[in-house]
């Protein structure tokens, strides 16, 4: 019998313990092949942040380490800077990346750090149980936006790519999606992409993936898919917002 | 390299690099800022990585990402920024990182002032960051030992997989003293199997801090009380001057003990059996060595530019069995001899402890 298809080598097998509906699963998996088509596996340093995912250094098969809430983009500036030949990329949610961590994420990109930062976009938090997120949408109801975000009291929700877009350092922004399979597909190109500027010493890359979250957004795994695509989709456009290897003109 | 006038601030990043420092991270803060600028000059031209943080928080997790690869790492501060580290520090601690962290204390609390203080005591012996770890800490009392310290601190470090805090302050930074640096300093070399370096020909190394399974997190601070009380073992060091026949001993650390020495010095001729003891390493602390020392005929004078931190210390070791006495001076003013001289001849009077 011939093997068609298989878990990336990239990936463990420890079962993992994101919820029904969540596109975590997904998103490793996306990493993982990316790393495996790269050839990249044991050149590389993944480095977990806080939230959902803080249980990545479980999921991915290769060196890891776990950061503080929102500090990931530093750690993996200490591990880059001593180690620049290896390959480093960082796991975050919207609450560390956007919140927490703000300065350090648009410092790295400023500095045009040549690293890889995965950013799960799925605006709330979701590990500790549904609180409201910079990247929150408004009327959005949430444990602390209980009658939904308003602008008067906690202002517009962050487009981090658009911010990102406006330092010289980056070198590739992609924002995409993971509500199905089409954009799956196109999310793991993007992906991939952002570990090649890396391989190619190109500089920052940054692909930021919209996600769900079933059971904090109170829906059903296929309602909180269509609800990425109708609600997040529109405020969040998909796109490259920066590729500095783009042809001229496009 | 022959004996030369150096700053204090200057001449332990001198050591660092010498002693095999292949990083550093650091922010702007008065008054250890000679720190980075030396290392933001010599780093470059000698192997090494320099890097101006965007804050003391991204600063110290640089640090620990770096340390997780088994690179010699360093970071500088002082107190408020120490402050903003502390948390870093938890998860350095946690995950056995070895690292050197140097703390030019100045006065507090709060934004306080740029002048010097001892009053980060508690924050760099006690914890200071949340949950049950130590860092070894070491006190220098002059220039040559910003050097000789720092330059031990790398070894600790590596020897216990643990960070190792230099705790100064504001006068020994700016001072400017003679240093000796010899010819060539030996760099040892530690084995670390742990370090996240790529996984070729291995299985991943994974640099975690997280538990949530009671009894193995339990289990994991049982390693660490254990690792703790081998550091106190063997990693004690202290001074002791003229305490054989003293009736009065001054405990002090730091700039405080160059105050105190120079009292005392001047005390002896004036007939008072003083002497000093002057603890080097702050976390272990010379609890045994300065108990041995307490009994009925004696009694002790702690000064602390501080309210009293290293004051409750003193009076653990010495367990009620001599009577302690305390002068200080705080927002940055730097006790002179002559207080503490003033101090001495009111104990030697018989007026007793205020």
């Amino acid at each position: 019998m011939k093997t068609v298809f298989q878990k990336p080598e990239a990936m463990t097998d420890v079962p993992m313990h994101y919820c029904p509906g969540c596109t975590h699963g997904v998103i490793h998996r996306l990493v993982a092949e990316a790393m495996d088509s790269l050839g990249i596996r044991e050149e590389t340093i993944g480095v977990a942040s806080v939230g959902c995912s803080v249980f990545a250094y479980e999921y991915f098969n290769c060196d890891m380490q776990q950061a503080a809430h929102g500090r990931a983009p530093a750690v993996a500036t200490g591990i880059k800077r001593v180690l620049p030949e290896k390959m480093v990329f960082t796991y975050q949610g919207d609450g560390d990346l956007a919140s927490i961590g703000m300065a350090e994420i648009v410092h790295a990109a400023a500095r045009g750090e040549n690293i890889t930062v995965i950013f799960v976009n799925n605006a709330i938090y979701g590990m500790t149980s549904g609180q409201m997120a910079p990247t929150t949408l408004i009327g959005q109801k949430t444990a602390t936006s209980p009658r939904g975000r308003s602008v008067a009291e906690t202002g517009f929700p962050i487009k981090m790519c658009e911010l990102l877009a406006s330092l010289e350092g980056p070198s590739y922004l992609a924002r995409v999606s993971s509500h199905d399979s089409r954009h799956i597909l196109q999310a793991g190109r993007a992906i991939k992409k952002a570990f090649e500027m890396q391989q190619q010493r190109k500089g920052f890359a940054l692909v930021e993936v919209l996600s769900t979250c079933s059971v904090n957004w109170g829906m059903t795994p296929v309602q909180s898919m269509d609800w990425l695509a109708e609600n997040m989709i529109p405020y969040y456009p998909l796109g490259v917002y920066k590729d500095i290897t783009a042809k001229e003109g496009k | 390299m022959a004996k030369t006038l150096m700053k204090g601030n200057e001449a332990l990043a001198e050591a660092a690099i010498r002693a095999g420092c292949k990083a550093f991270f650091g922010y702007p803060i008065t008054p250890q800022n000679e720190i980075p600028a030396y290392m933001a000059d010599q780093m470059p031209l000698r192997g090494g990585v320099y890097l101006q943080a965007e804050s003391e928080v991204a600063a110290i997790n640089m640090v620990y990402g770096a340390a997780g690869t088994g690179t010699r790492v360093m970071t500088s501060s002082s107190s408020p920024g120490i402050s903003l580290k502390l948390e870093g520090i938890s998860y350095i601690a946690a995950g056995e990182l070895p690292c050197v962290i140097v703390n030019i204390v100045r006065c507090g609390p709060g934004l306080g002032g740029i002048h010097p203080g001892q009053g980060d005591y508690f924050q760099a012996v006690k914890g200071g960051g949340h949950g049950d770890y130590r860092l070894i800490v070491l006190a220098p009392g002059n220039v040559q030992e910003m050097a000789d310290l720092t330059s031990l601190a790398f070894d600790l470090a590596d020897k216990w997989r643990n960070p190792v805090l230099i705790l100064s302050d504001g006068i020994l930074g700016q001072m400017m003293e003679p240093v000796f640096f010899p010819e060539k300093t030996e760099v040892k070399e530690y084995e670390k199997p742990w370090a996240t370096t790529g996984a070729r020909g291995r299985k991943p190394n994974v640099i975690n801090t997280l538990d949530i399974v009671p009894d193995s997190l339990e289990k994991r601070n049982y390693q660490l009380i254990a690792k703790y009380q081998k550091i106190k073992e063997e990693e004690v060091r202290w001074q002791e001057v003229a305490t054989e026949d003293a009736e009065l001993v001054l405990v002090a650390y730091g700039t405080s003990a160059r105050v105190a020495r120079s009292a005392m010095e001047v005390a002896r001729k004036e007939g008072f059996k003083v002497g000093l003891f002057r603890p080097i390493s702050l976390f272990p602390f010379p609890e045994e060595q300065l108990g041995s020392l307490a009994n009925a005929n004696r009694q002790f004078l702690v000064i602390e530019m501080s309210a009293g931190q290293m004051l409750e210390d003193v009076r653990l070791a010495v367990e009620g069995r001599s009577p302690i006495h305390f002068t200080n001076r705080m927002g940055g003013n730097v006790p002179t001899p002559e207080d503490v001289l003033t101090k001495i001849r009111t104990i030697f009077e018989g007026r007793g402890k205020e």
